[in-house]
């Protein structure tokens, strides 16, 4: 071997060590997506890499825009509902109950406790459908392939009970600026409680798969870091947050929807890592299931939805009895209701982060401007914070802890 | 009888063997995969996806071969012949059974005895290396660079540690050839204890035999050390921009690496075709009471079949095992078919663990591999080398 040769050889085994390289290198583009498989949608990442070390990372987002934010401005109210749902397709409820809120506000509604306790046990659902749907893919990209099924089982249990609620597997539509669109089904008592009682040993098992394994442990521990001032720069929120040491809860600091009148404890992590966000996404599941189990247990009487005739669609007995309520109903479904004029935000804790409408009326019945503030859009802004100075490997690791949905972040 | 005609039939048979058991291996592991993540796994060919294998050949023969504009056209189509090739010819000097005599003519099964059997399969495998290189740096995409890189950085490391597992057992058998390592293992301490080389009496080769499990692991890249091809990051890795036969090749090359690491662990530590326990306390009986017990299992399901053609399918195969079970029961094969049956129940048996523990593990990255490697597995094969060699040479 010639010295040319061997210095060759010494550089590149000091690259691959993550070493500083003494000779001349030449840094490779990796475009990472819109197609690949981990990418959870039609992200795009431009790499600049070192060897395997990721020196430079760009997310380039907008495949998925679809313009649902000016679409708000040309229906009716309560058509917006719609779109809410092919936003975070992944947590429809708690968009719906996010973009019903404000305008509750603006409307001066009544929610009776009934509906609003509903609005918390279908939003729990939710919180835990979407984690198993993070759960699954994320084991997936590290390789654990098993995991993924096992959670499929238990959303298909989810997406079963949201199918009973509303007839929709996931563009539930469900809950309504009033209340929620129908009373719930006969036996839907028994459907949660079966699906409740077996939901603690399954998040048991998948521990046992992942937490407990080492392999797991070391592909998580320490990657992702980023320090908190940094997160807060950067506007992220949600589980990433409470993993980095926040105990920041919309659920438990302005609580929606009488969530103050439930007993959970939000689960906080120091390390801001992606084992960190696992855990915190995990003891958000049993949390979720103990708020599940307090709303079935304390689920008062009453409607489903305000008693506000000109807001709300009458039933459909009273329509044909009543002259008022079938003026009302063809008001409603002809022109839709009006929104006094102003202004509006109600936060609401997704199962990402914060979710917020802020919707403007101009006293018609079509919103004048429906602004999204999606916690994807602003959790993808760690993304380079995340990945610079780490190894592609540790991308799909970081990709999956920060539970993006593609639909939420370009809307 | 003469030698080229006798080797031509026994190429043959195994060749044929060999390719059939390669294409059925990957249905079993679909199918061992699915029922562990709670799916039927290929279902629609043939009762229960039997005729998978065939459609899927079927279907790679005959797409078109894409050749990537920008490709090195020569190292592109010959990494996967390297491969393939590289891989089937290392189950030459696999011994699947002892000598024995067919129609008057005495021959050993096995295609061939090298005396320096092991050195021949340890060489082939670093050979193998430039299969999965060459593709990689000839396809003309950037993750197939990086999964060269990482295939050959790997593989290369983790020969080292498989290497010194090898070595310590063969320092109890004293001998470079697989048949002869075979025949050093047969017999039994207190006419129950098997002399294999897992529980050989100086010094048991347990950790030689986990040290080089991990270490093939690592060598035919599969979970948790399937980096090379690792699907969420590289897309396919090496392979990624190959299609038609070039794939199928290298998918070939993979299977049959691991069918050989399997057969090799077999003869090095569990005494090859040699029974669990002697022949006196029955152990040609175990094979058909295998069989007559999944015949059983067969009977009972076909009794409640879910789908319309269980009931004939499951009893009909569930005769074939019975039949199966009678063929082990007849003195005059049994010389022949029961050796190769503890061969198949070892080889198996290791490659089923294989497949569980791509069901349940993720993978490791790619620098905590090398350092598991070198800083881990190594210093640990140096060290049970070193305790091996000090019992043999005191003893």
């Amino acid at each position: 071997m010639t010295e040319q040769e061997l210095s060759n050889a010494t550089a590149t085994l000091e690259q691959e060590s993550g070493a500083e390289p003494h000779g001349k290198t030449r840094r490779m583009t990796l475009n990472m997506g819109p197609q690949h498989p981990s990418t959870h949608g039609v992200l795009r990442v431009l790499l600049e890499l070192d060897g395997e070390t990721i020196v430079k990372a760009e997310p380039v987002i907008g495949y998925l825009h679809t313009g649902i934010e000016k679409q708000a401005e040309a229906l009716t109210w309560q058509q917006v509902v719609t779109l809410t749902d092919r936003m975070d397709y992944l947590a429809n409820l708690s968009n719906n109950l996010a973009y019903a809120l404000p305008v509750e506000k603006l409307l001066g509604l009544e929610i009776p406790p009934k509906a609003q306790w509903m609005r918390v046990l279908l939003n729990e659902l939710t919180r835990i459908n979407s984690h198993a749907v993070w759960l699954g893919t994320h084991a997936m990209d590290l390789g654990a392939m098993t995991v993924f099924f096992y959670c499929f089982r238990e959303r298909e249990d989810i997406l079963k009970i949201f199918e009973a609620f509303s007839g929709q597997r996931m563009m539930t539509s469900y809950i309504r600026i009033g209340g929620l669109a129908l009373e719930p089904p006969r036996g839907w008592e028994k459907m949660v409680r079966t699906f409740v009682s077996g939901f603690l040993e399954k998040v048991d098992e998948y521990e046992a798969l992942l937490t407990a394994n080492p392999i797991f442990k070391v592909r998580t521990q320490g990657v992702g870091h980023v320090p908190l001032e940094r997160l807060l720069d950067l506007g992220v929120t949600g589980p990433m947050i409470r993993a980095a040491g926040l105990k920041w809860d919309i659920r438990k600091n302005e609580p929606y929807s009488s969530y103050d009148k439930f007993d959970f404890d939000i689960p906080v992590y120091e390390e801001s890592d992606v084992f960190a966000r696992f855990r915190v996404r995990i003891d958000e599941m049993r949390q979720s299931l103990r708020i599940v189990n307090q709303a079935m247990d304390g689920m008062p009487e009453g409607p489903y939805a305000a008693v506000s005739p000109n807001v709300v669609l009458p039933d459909r007995e009273k329509m044909k009895t009543q002259m008022e309520a079938l003026i009302y109903h063809f008001k409603i479904v002809s022109e839709g209701f009006r929104v006094p004029a102003g202004e509006a935000y109600v936060p609401v804790e997704s199962p990402r982060g914060e979710i917020g409408f802020y919707v403007v009326s101009d006293g018609t019945s079509k919103p004048y401007r429906v602004y999204m503030r999606t916690p994807s859009f602003g959790n993808l802004q760690a993304l380079p914070a995340l990945f610079e100075g780490r190894l592609i490997a540790d991308t799909i690791a970081g990709l999956g802890s920060m539970d993006f949905v593609l639909g939420d972040v370009d809307r | 009888m003469n030698f080229f005609l006798l080797s031509l039939i026994k190429t043959a048979i195994v060749t044929f063997a060999l390719l059939t058991l390669l294409a059925y291996l990957q249905l079993v592991e679909r199918k061992v995969l699915a029922h562990i993540q709670l799916r039927p796994g290929p279902y629609r060919v043939g009762p229960h996806g039997f005729f998978q294998p065939l459609a899927d050949v079927i279907k790679l023969v005959t797409k078109e071969g894409v050749i990537p504009p920008g490709a090195n056209k020569f190292f592109y189509l010959l990494a996967p012949v390297l491969g393939v090739a590289l891989a089937l010819t290392a189950i030459v000097v696999i011994p699947f059974g002892p000598e024995v005599e067919i129609f008057g003519v005495k021959t050993a099964m096995g295609l061939t005895d090298l005396n320096i059997g092991i050195l021949f399969i340890l060489a082939l495998s670093s050979i193998g290396v430039y299969a999965i290189a060459l593709g990689g740096w000839a396809s003309p995409s950037k993750y197939s660079l990086l999964g060269g890189l990482r295939g050959s950085a790997q593989m290369i490391s983790y020969e080292l540690p498989m290497a010194l597992a090898i070595v310590a057992p063969l320092l109890m058998l004293n001998t470079l050839s697989l048949r002869e390592m075979v025949d050093g293992q047969a017999g039994f301490y207190f006419g129950f204890i098997p002399k294999w080389s897992i529980f050989a009496a100086p010094a048991p080769q347990i950790f030689s035999f986990i040290i080089f499990l991990i270490a093939v692991f690592a060598e035919t890249n599969r979970v948790p050390f399937d980096l090379p091809e690792a699907e969420a990051e590289l897309v396919a890795g090496f392979h990624t921009e190959y299609s038609s036969m070039g794939f199928a090749s290298f998918f070939m090359a993979e299977y049959c690496n691991i069918v050989t690491v399997c057969c090799v662990a077999t003869v090095l530590f569990l005494g090859g075709w040699h029974p669990l326990w002697p022949a006196e306390y029955g152990s040609n009986y175990v094979a058909p009471l295998v069989f007559l017990i999944a015949a059983g299992i067969l009977f009972y399901h076909g009794r409640q079949g879910l789908r319309r053609w269980d009931k004939v399918s499951f009893p009909a195969t569930g005769v074939v095992f019975v039949l199966l079970a009678a063929l082990f029961l007849v003195p005059v094969l049994q010389p022949y078919i029961v050796p190769l049956f503890w061969f198949a129940a070892k080889a198996g048996t290791i490659i089923f663990v294989f497949i569980w523990i791509r069901g349940t593990l993720p993978r490791f990255r790619y620098d905590q591999l090398m350092r598991f490697a070198w800083t881990f597995l190594f210093p640990l094969a140096v060290l049970n080398l070193l305790i091996t060699a000090l019992v043999v040479a005191l003893v």
